[in-house]
């Protein structure tokens, strides 16, 4: 061993103990890449928890039931718990919210794009948990063994409170399908606006995805794009017809050989589209963060200029 | 999500008494609704994530305290109508929450006053509640108790930092003051419904109450290094269904699928 | 005036009576009051918790990884300090 490390650079000595799935905790040192890369995707996943609170937020004021308002109300102020979370991970990479929030603010940092489509329907409440939470905890279960320590702390306690999000999803779904036509024309609605979308939050193709080979190195990925969208798909399809919903795409057929659903191309002119900021609520997604951060301003002020007294006052009666 | 109820509703209020008993449930039931529904408008809006968490905590208790009080009040009134009925087939001048309740959030400060106003009253009629003879009541205010203390806490201090922050959050306390110190008197006004289940022992008396109430707020305000505001003239109204226009806006959005879709399960 | 944002504090829940205080998470909060009532919203809504410690990230200090060696390899020949360490005879009862 003495030897060994001798030779060894520290980035060799670093993916080392990344390969003995040993984690690294703040202090440790890492490679310069390694925290930008990190810094830039736990926020990016706390960014895509604060915006993915305003579509379904959007409903909570309308829930049809005083249980559906109460489980809808609790669901989204989850999604705060987990950006904070999250946040505080990033921070201990040595940035801070402040600066965290003003990347999204100025369209540096990016979020998930699912959130830029509308939520138009009640039964889109029942999509978002059902698909969206369904395909993100698929992303999120293997970032539980990520290599980073508090990000993989984060990602546990986020995924704990994630499994009632998609079982709520489902169970919204299935009362619409059991319900009246009126409902399970909705929820068939719902489900074709958002099949296609849900299956972009994965990104782009493993073949136009560069950094995937680096980030799964480094364990701060741990399945490919495309490995997810195909785990995704061969779990959707069957609980869809569970439902006797049709998902819209009539290229997805059972295949034998594979031992998986084939399915159809995605839209990448879409995705990029959206990705580039012109899905339909992209401006008012990052519009209503920065109003909400611009008019809370003030209020941290406030709060900050009153501890500041109060300790002063302290300090003089000490 | 709402409290269990106990198992007999044995009740030791007078039969007479039980008539006035469901309308002023349901005041409790709409009054924590309506609070929680505005509340819930702050969710993703917050200042800050810290406190959009808290304002949710917030508006949930009240959510769960509010059901709890509609199924009582659907028991009292055995017509077979249910939470969901009560909450969202009724018109706006059927609805009896006081007009405080339904004012929009407006800035922080707004919402912050709004919230300090309700939970003093809130807790300190919780306070009584629990002790009082209506086994039900006392029940689900047993539990509430504990959460109106919490949200009193919370929103106490909030007025201090706000009056002892800066000139600009000092400026819009006062604002807020302006605004809606004439919607708290409502709170403590008991109309005949509230006054006949006083006269029985169900409800304390509001004189009382209203004396462990200004004695906080004094508290408070001292602290926030605001004067106490002058008594104004109070607007009243809301618990006997004549509101300000807020509501049926308010009500037009959280009975929307209702309405839209009536008679369906979701 | 105070443009920066609150300052950050790590939390420590004990889950139940018993148990030690255990690090949760951080958040951010004006001042301590704040940080104990911020941290029972953030990170006790699930019963997880029956009494929160704060303390301000600033005033933690810690072991340096670059002492590691130094600090803990030492303690790890001291294999006579584990019961495990020691034969006792079989027919020995309660040791």
């Amino acid at each position: 061993m003495e030897t060994l490390e001798k030779v060894l650079t520290p980035e060799e000595q670093f993916q080392a103990r990344i390969d003995a799935d040993v984690r690294i905790e703040p202090k440790d040192w890492m490679p310069d890449a390694y925290r930008k890369t990190l810094i830039r995707q736990i926020s990016q996943h706390a960014h895509s928890e604060l915006v993915g609170m305003l579509p379904e937020g959007n409903w909570i004021t309308r829930a049809p039931s005083l249980k559906r308002k109460s489980i809808l109300l609790a669901k989204v102020q989850d999604e705060a718990g987990h950006g904070l979370y999250l946040y505080s991970a990033a921070e201990t990479l040595g940035t801070t919210r402040d600066q965290m929030l003003a990347d999204l603010h100025s369209g540096k940092a990016k979020y998930s794009s699912i959130f830029n489509y509308p939520t138009l329907s009640w039964a889109d409440m029942g999509c978002v948990g059902w698909l969206v939470d369904g395909a993100a905890i698929l992303n999120q279960v293997p970032l539980c063994r990520t290599s980073y320590g508090p990000y993989a702390r984060a990602m546990v306690r986020v995924c704990k409170e994630e499994s009632f999000h998609q079982r709520q999803g489902f169970e919204v779904m299935q009362t619409l399908c059991e319900g009246a036509p009126v409902q399970k024309e909705m929820a068939q609605e719902a489900l074709n606006r958002w099949w296609w979308p849900t299956l972009m939050m994965f990104g782009p193709k493993d073949a136009d995805s560069p950094n995937t080979a680096q980030s799964m190195n480094w364990r701060i990925k741990r399945f490919t794009n495309d490995e997810l969208r195909q785990k995704f798909v061969d779990m959707m399809v069957p609980q869809a017809e569970f439902l006797g919903l049709t998902v819209p795409d009539p290229a997805v057929k059972w295949n034998e050989e594979r031992q998986a659903y084939d399915f159809g191309e995605v839209n990448w002119d879409e995705f990029w589209a959206v990705v580039k900021g012109n899905g339909l609520c992209n401006h008012e997604r990052l519009q209503a963060r920065v109003q909400a951060h611009e008019d809370g301003a003030w209020v941290r002020e406030a709060a900050n200029a009153h501890a500041a007294k109060r300790a002063a006052r302290e300090a003089v009666a000490a | 999500m709402s409290a269990p109820l106990p198992e007999t509703p044995a009740t030791s209020v007078p039969a007479a008494a039980s008539n006035q008993l469901f309308p002023f449930v349901l005041q409790l039931a709409d009054t924590s609704l309506i609070l929680a529904h505005r509340l819930s408008e702050w969710c993703g809006h917050g200042p800050v994530l810290e406190q959009d968490l808290a304002l949710a905590n917030i508006a949930l208790d009240l959510l769960g305290e509010a059901r709890s009080y509609y199924q009582y009040a659907a028991e009292l009134e055995g017509q077979g109508r249910t939470e969901d009925d009560l909450a969202y087939l009724r018109s706006a001048v059927e609805y009896r929450n006081p007009l405080l309740v339904e004012q929009p959030n407006g800035d922080f400060a707004h919402t912050i006053l709004r919230q300090f106003l309700f939970d003093n009253f809130h807790y300190h009629l919780l306070r009584k509640l629990k002790d009082g003879p209506d086994t039900q009541l006392a029940a689900i205010a047993e539990k509430s108790v504990k959460e109106a203390a919490y949200h009193l806490k919370w929103s106490s201090e909030w007025v201090i930092r706000l009056g002892d922050g800066t000139d600009e959050s000092r400026k819009r306390l006062d604002k807020a003051i302006a605004t809606l110190w004439r919607f708290g008197g409502e709170l403590t006004t008991p109309t005949a419904t509230e006054t006949a289940l006083q006269e029985i022992g169900v409800l304390p008396d509001y004189a009382a109450l209203l004396a462990e109430m200004q004695a906080h707020t004094a508290h408070v305000f001292a602290e926030a290094t605001v004067p106490l505001p002058a008594p104004a003239f109070a607007q009243l109204g809301g618990k006997t269904g004549r509101h300000t226009e807020h509501l049926g806006y308010l009500l037009s959005e959280l009975q929307y699928m209702q309405r839209t879709y009536p008679g369906l399960t979701w | 005036m105070n443009q920066s944002e609150w300052p950050l504090w790590e939390v420590f829940i004990r889950s139940k009576q018993g148990l030690d205080h255990k690090h949760v998470g951080s958040l951010h909060a004006a001042d301590a009051t704040m940080a104990v009532q911020n941290a029972r919203d953030v990170y006790t809504r699930r019963l997880e918790g029956v009494s929160i410690w704060v303390v301000e990230s600033k005033h933690i200090h810690a072991s340096n990884p670059d002492d590691s060696e130094a600090f803990f390899d030492p303690a790890a020949d001291k294999v006579y300090r584990h019961p495990t360490f020691y034969e006792v005879p079989d027919s020995i009862k309660h040791m």
